[in-house]
């Protein structure tokens, strides 16, 4: 049976449109993560998932039960938000433990599974502090205890690392697809950060105003981007997008590592700029017909920014996109 | 006090102006309470003068604690003022809640007829008050008093708390949704604390204009046992003479109520301000 399951759901605030015929299903212990930029609806479809929102259309069934009119506590779901939303006047064990509280729990269970989470977390020593007196990352692990100690069929999180700085994201990323391991319970994850996407999804979704543009394995849609948003979308650096040489429209789609420098190449330049990571080097080239375009190396490369550049690729690492940015299969 | 930021001249300026502007709000308040302590004749002769062995004298207070029953004026206004202020800022911040946090039909119209309120003067309605008090027998009970001044103090309530009830995190409410927090609780445990210092300015706004009102005591509560400190202090200022000594000691005396309540919530405004700080 699906943890998940969206038919047909559409959401409107006022003449607005915000989600557009979305259907998706979670199927159970998976890790699905919803990526897309800033004002795409993830958030909005997340809530209509929890209850927060009601759909203007469709059907949403959580564990093979339509929750439409089902309140967000009885909908057997925890959520973790970006803003940690801890509650400010309770220690970190009352944060915990409201929810089993409200459901009327016994006291040892609570207990236990308070336990149980805080040792996962390590949350152990603070569990008589205040919000207040927490660090980012420790107010963000005691939000998702919040939400381990429910149980619940399905996790949703709604960009949980974005408040957090760039080396405690790495970590909390790295805990939270351990936390799915052991638990093996669905989740649903939205995030604006393909890193993030790609890194921890079984399936990753992508969103563009309200519609879903594909579904598939990180790896599919790298590898076979079904349009041109969703090949500019996942990648990093992003995938360079040049107009057909033949003038006829659409574009040639190449990603900056399938690019290599080598004499009397198919593309020639000017470089603008050169970022030297250590471990890769990144090339912005400006070509001749004056498109911008991202060449990534591996290794350390000794260049000179005004420098002549010829670059070339494999026919069979390229992707082509017609006029509407639809894939065209070769 | 971070130097880098505070040049010398300027700190000086701006604390000479507060100076200057506390001195010319408390200047009233001293000479008020300095005569309360003098002779008739010393009032007259110089009203700026301490009292001194000569001049000083309790005769006003003497004057207000033997004449009407001053300690229930006292209770009178103490009661209507306080039970005024829950009202205000319980239905204020329910009705603030409901604009802020739900969409439904008419939601800004609501919003626009309730502050409404803020810019018609209740006193326009006073007639047609009188005439409902007097159909509903409330006439000559602290009831009449409160009702008229919650309704008096709800537009200005729900206008700012509303404004601040939507700052309050969206995630926040969602996540006691999500645990099983009933709308009540959501209101109560974790927006009110929130909201605090917009609840205390609120009462401080409301606070000293319905402990100095003589207008609806005059009209809806005349009588002796529920007569409020402000109309009972009116017997000492006659149609020809007026009891200075008096009046100045009843003056004095309505000060310091208003001062402590003034505390309790400036404390929480403060506290508010300086631990808002957390997300
Ligand atoms: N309560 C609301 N009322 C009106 N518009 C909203 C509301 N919530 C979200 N929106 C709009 O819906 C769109 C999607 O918002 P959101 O789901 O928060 O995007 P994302 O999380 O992908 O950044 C935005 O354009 C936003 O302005
Ligand atoms: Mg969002």
């Amino acid at each position: 049976m699906p943890a998940l399951k969206l038919e047909n759901v559409y959401k409107s605030f006022g003449s607005v449109d915000v989600l557009k015929d979305i259907n998706l299903t979670v199927e159970d212990g998976e890790f699905v993560v919803f990526v897309g930029p800033s004002g795409c609806g993830k958030s909005t479809l997340l809530r209509v998932i929890a209850g927060l929102e009601d759909a203007t259309k469709g059907s949403v069934f959580i564990a093979g039960e339509q929750v439409n009119d089902t309140p967000p506590s009885r909908r057997g779901i925890a959520m973790v938000f970006q803003s940690y939303a801890l509650y400010p006047h309770l220690s970190v064990k009352a944060n915990m433990s409201l929810g089993l509280k409200q459901e009327k729990q016994p006291k040892d269970l609570i207990e236990t599974r308070v336990q149980k989470a805080s040792e996962i977390l390590s949350l152990n020593d603070y569990l008589d502090r205040h919000p207040a007196e927490l660090s980012g990352g420790q107010r963000q692990r005691v939000a998702i205890g919040r939400a381990i100690v429910r149980e619940p069929k399905l996790f949703l999180f709604d960009e949980p690392l974005s408040n957090l700085d760039a080396a405690l994201r790495m970590n909390t990323r790295i805990e939270i697809a351990e936390l799915h391991r052991t638990l093996s319970a669905s989740m649903v994850y939205v995030t604006h950060d393909q890193t993030e996407a790609m890194t921890l999804a079984d399936k990753i979704v992508v969103l563009r105003d309200g519609r879903i543009e594909q579904v598939g394995s990180p790896m599919e849609l790298y590898n076979n981007p079904a349009n041109k948003f969703v090949a500019g979308f996942l990648g990093s650096p992003a995938m360079n997008f040049l107009n057909k040489p033949d003038g006829q429209g659409g574009t040639i789609g190449i990603r900056p590592e399938h690019l290599r420098v080598a004499k009397g190449g198919k593309i020639t330049g000017k470089i603008t700029h050169i970022e030297n990571l250590g471990s890769d080097t990144n090339l912005l080239v400006r070509t001749d017909t004056n498109e911008p375009i991202t060449v990534r190396l591996f290794g350390q490369h000794a260049m000179d920014v005004g420098a002549k550049v010829s670059l070339t690729y494999d026919e069979d690492q390229a992707f082509e996109f017609d006029n509407d940015g639809l894939r065209v299969m070769r | 006090m971070n130097k880098a930021r505070h040049n010398k001249t300027n700190v000086i300026a701006a604390h000479a102006a507060l100076i200057a502007y506390t001195l010319i709000a408390l200047f009233p308040v001293f000479v008020i309470v300095i005569n309360s302590f003098k002779t008739r004749r010393a009032i007259f002769r110089e009203p700026l003068a301490l009292p001194n062995a000569d001049t000083f004298s309790m005769v006003g207070y003497e004057t207000v604690l033997k004449q009407g029953d001053f300690f229930l004026y006292f209770q009178n206004s103490m009661i209507v003022t306080v039970v005024s202020l829950f009202f205000i800022l319980l239905f204020g911040a329910m009705a603030a809640f409901a604009l802020a946090e739900y969409r439904f039909k008419g939601n800004t119209l609501m919003g626009l007829y309730l502050a409404l309120g803020i810019m018609i003067p209740i006193r326009i309605g006073t007639v047609a008050i009188l005439d409902m008090m007097v159909a509903t027998g409330l006439v000559n009970t602290l009831w009449a008093l409160i009702l008229v001044y919650t309704a008096q103090g709800l537009p200005l309530a729900v206008f700012i708390l509303s404004e601040f009830m939507k700052q309050v995190s969206d995630d926040l409410k969602n996540a006691g949704r999500i645990d099983g927090l009933s709308e009540y609780r959501i209101f109560f445990n974790l927006v009110l604390p929130l909201v605090r210092p917009a609840m205390a300015t609120v009462a401080v706004f409301n606070m000293i204009p319905i402990w100095n009102d003589l207008w609806f005591p005059l009209i809806l509560a005349p009588a002796e046992e529920v007569k409020t400190l402000t109309l009972g202090s009116q017997v000492f200022i006659g149609q020809f003479v007026t009891d200075w000594n008096a009046v100045l000691s009843a003056l004095s005396l309505a000060i310091l109520p208003v001062m402590a309540l003034y505390v309790v919530f400036s404390r929480q405004l403060i506290r508010g301000i300086t631990s808002g700080a957390v997300k």
